[in-house]
């Protein structure tokens, strides 16, 4: 193996490792999307969620039972989500929003719009 | 019928319910409900005494589920219909209260349509449910099933003498809250029971229990005292609900309080959970949670008999 190709292996490797590091800090749970709301066990979780105007938030449905995600004014409506499926809304004005599920509407939350 | 057959048919009720139920039967004579053994009314001279059916609930058939609890929603209703076009006497009207569909798509709507539509007892009146509601325009019911109520999906009609009020409290959520029928909607109940005589038979119907089941899983109505005052003074009154897919009474002086066991899949007991998830049970346990309710009038004018039979 000459220098030049041990230098490109371990430029490699390098690579390798910093995506590596990328891709498993993204995947694991310590660091949540800031911008993500999962319906679990007939939950938004997060219940509040603190964005910057013009952040899109996303919900995600992960229960069995299907969710929905009202907007108390009227400015956004889901239809139902089935499990896996999603929502997104894009936030342009600060503000306070709160939003309930149409379907169990004991599920409610606030984003607040900085 | 003597004290002694009462309680032994009350034990064989709380038996039958045990059991996941093989079919309850309940007279209610003047707001009185009294368990009767369903083979009284499945052998010819029984059924003679609890009178001809009047009509049929289903509900909760949620056309479009396709979870473990139940793969196949289309063949439990299925089963139900041709248990319902298999009845000796035909109902003369069918009742569904709500979650017809899962998910409020048109493609659900017209298989469940299009289903429906084998019942030999053509007569159908419906209210929807919130699961019929979550399309983002809120129109896919509306558009197949409001014109009775000229799209307020509150509206009212007579058969045989029993004045049928259908009513809607899936659409006005407050949030966190329970279900809501809106001041709008009792008044309207008020001039429509304004000049009935306290002796007519009202059955009222709607998706979400008309009174408070479990308020932790929204399973009942905010405004439903306001409702019952106006239906105290009459002598008979039936409220149906769907919902929460299993069998729950209640008797209050002359009001009988009965939720229908879904055609689809089952749902825990209140509080049993995270929430009103469906149940996954056995595949053979399945058909004995899933059935109809139906209704007859017993000889008696003023009083009406309740039944429910599971698909198994």
């Amino acid at each position: 193996m000459t220098l030049g190709q041990y230098r490109s292996l371990l430029t490699a490797v390098g690579v390798t490792m910093l995506w590596w590091v990328a891709a498993t800090s993204a995947s694991t749970a310590d660091t949540p999307d800031p911008t993500r709301i999962v319906m679990k066990d007939f939950k938004f979780v997060p219940s509040s969620l603190t964005v910057k105007a013009g952040s899109t938030v996303t919900w995600a449905n992960m229960d069995d039972e299907p969710h929905s995600v009202v907007s108390d004014t009227g400015l956004f409506r889901s239809g139902a989500m089935d499990t896996n499926e999603s929502f997104s809304f894009k936030f342009e004005q600060p503000g306070t929003y709160h939003f309930t599920c149409s379907i169990h509407p004991r599920m409610v939350g606030t984003i607040v719009v900085q | 019928m003597s004290d002694d057959t009462v309680l032994q048919s009350r034990r064989n009720a709380l038996k039958c319910m045990a059991y996941g139920g093989v079919g309850t039967l309940f007279t209610l004579a003047g707001g009185v409900l009294t368990p009767v053994e369903l083979a009284v009314a499945a052998d010819k001279q029984g059924a003679a005494r609890l009178g001809k059916p009047l009509f049929v609930q289903i509900s909760d058939t949620h056309i479009g589920f396709n979870k473990d609890a139940n793969p196949d929603v289309n063949g439990t209703l299925t089963r139900t219909i041709d248990l319902v076009n298999g009845m000796a006497e035909q109902p003369a009207l069918i009742i569904h209260t709500g979650d017809i569909t899962h998910l409020s798509k048109p493609a659900e709507f017209d298989m469940a349509q299009q289903m429906l539509s084998r019942l030999r007892t053509t007569e159908l009146h419906t209210v929807p449910g919130e699961h019929d509601t979550t399309d983002p325009t809120v129109t896919e019911y509306f558009n197949r099933f409001g014109k009775a109520s000229d799209n307020k999906g509150y509206y009212s009609f007579d058969h045989a003498g029993v004045h049928f009020v259908a009513l809607i409290n899936v659409l006005q959520f407050k949030p966190g809250g329970l279900g809501t029928l809106g001041t709008d909607q009792l008044a309207w109940v008020a001039a429509d029971l304004k000049g009935r005589s306290d002796s007519t038979p009202i059955v009222v119907f709607a998706h979400m229990p008309l009174w408070s089941i479990y308020e932790p899983w929204g399973w009942g109505t905010g405004d439903a005292p306001q409702l019952m005052e106006q239906l105290r003074r009459f002598g008979s009154v039936t409220v149906l609900n769907g919902h929460i897919h299993q069998i729950v009474q209640k008797v209050e002086g002359n009001i009988t309080f009965h939720t229908a066991r879904s055609t689809a899949y089952p749902q825990p007991t209140a509080g049993t959970g995270s929430g009103p998830a469906p149940l996954k049970v056995a595949a053979d346990q399945l058909p004995k949670m899933l059935g109809i309710t139906s209704v007859s009038i017993v000889k008696h004018p003023r009083s009406l008999a309740l039944s429910d039979t599971t698909i198994a």
